[in-house]
């Protein structure tokens, strides 16, 4: 089975010195640094927040506060992640001060017990692009993710979608190694159940 | 190994960051256990199937919006707080 490929490469030398001239104030520099990463974080702060104002609003203010703190930057990890990062607090930021009665910290772990055992256990086939249309797939696909609860919808989003690699995720979240591994498996398997009940075989041992 | 075990050791399988000796364990497993292998191919199309549909797409009019909006902030704050920048720059 072949490992999960990331979505966005190897910072370049050129982004290096993008991040260096932006330091320096040099506003053009950083205006490629977010037709870089501008899709990016503007999928990551929508599929947080499930609220397209509140996205663009993220999108803006990461990119400000990202340039406005520079100078704290240290190199030491990508400049993407540093940049996820800030557009993750800020996504929560917002998702909390609009839905504040619903949410869960994203320095809390969820306590459900089974919420991740398989119950669902049957092959997808056909598959789903032979199943439904391109506009109903994605509607499947839409409402199962937002069905997740908030700290794993972020981990999955961040390495399954985004293509941080696991140590990315953490850094980006301020989380370990190990509760990312935790909350990614079972947002996994959570999606997978559910995404099971509309792929499943028809005839079968998946009958319906 | 016990299914549990299987499912512990899923993500670091499907993500091929895995002790070869462990990889083996679990393979043998997939070979006899018919569930954990319906489960570890679902779940691995459930990863494809979020990668390969862009359910969150950027139009390009609002994206040109966006970067107008982030650059002109930023040229503000470059503007109001010039010494910030000034320190900052390379070689100085």
């Amino acid at each position: 089975m072949e490992a999960i490929e990331s979505k966005v490469g190897e910072p370049t030398n050129d982004e290096t010195r993008l991040v260096d001239a932006a330091r320096g104030g040099d506003v053009g520099a950083f205006e490629q640094l977010v037709k870089r990463y501008d899709r990016n974080v503007f999928r990551i702060a929508q599929h947080i927040t499930q609220n397209r104002e509140d996205a663009e609003d993220v999108v803006q203010d990461a990119f400000l506060k990202a340039f406005q703190n520079l100078g704290q930057f240290q190199g030491q990890s990508k400049f993407y992640t540093w940049l996820v990062r800030i557009a993750v607090n800020e996504a929560l930021m917002r998702l909390r001060r609009r839905r504040p009665e619903r949410m869960v910290s994203i320095d809390e772990d969820v306590k459900t017990e089974d919420d991740s055992i398989p119950r669902e256990i049957a092959d997808w086939s056909p598959n789903p692009e032979q199943l439904y249309n391109q506009g109903e797939l994605k509607e499947i696909l839409q409402k199962t993710i937002q069905g997740l609860p908030e700290s794993f919808r972020t981990v999955f989003i961040l390495r399954d979608v985004e293509g941080l690699s696991t140590e990315e995720t953490a850094d980006a979240l301020g989380l370990s190694v190990p509760a990312v591994k935790s909350r990614l498996l079972r947002a996994r398997l959570q999606l997978r159940e559910r995404l099971t009940k509309y792929f499943k075989r028809r005839n079968g041992d998946g009958q319906q | 190994m016990k299914c549990s075990d299987f499912l512990k050791e899923l993500t670091d399988y499907l993500d091929g960051v895995i002790d070869t000796r462990t990889k083996a364990e679990l393979e043998e497993h997939l070979q006899w256990c018919h569930n954990c292998y319906v489960v570890c191919n679902t779940t691995q199309r459930t990863i494809e199937i979020y990668r390969d549909h862009q359910l969150v797409e950027l139009p390009d009019d609002l994206r040109t919006r966006l970067r107008t909006a982030i650059v002109s902030k930023c040229e503000k704050h470059k503007h109001d707080h010039p010494q910030a920048t000034e320190e900052k720059k390379p070689g100085t």
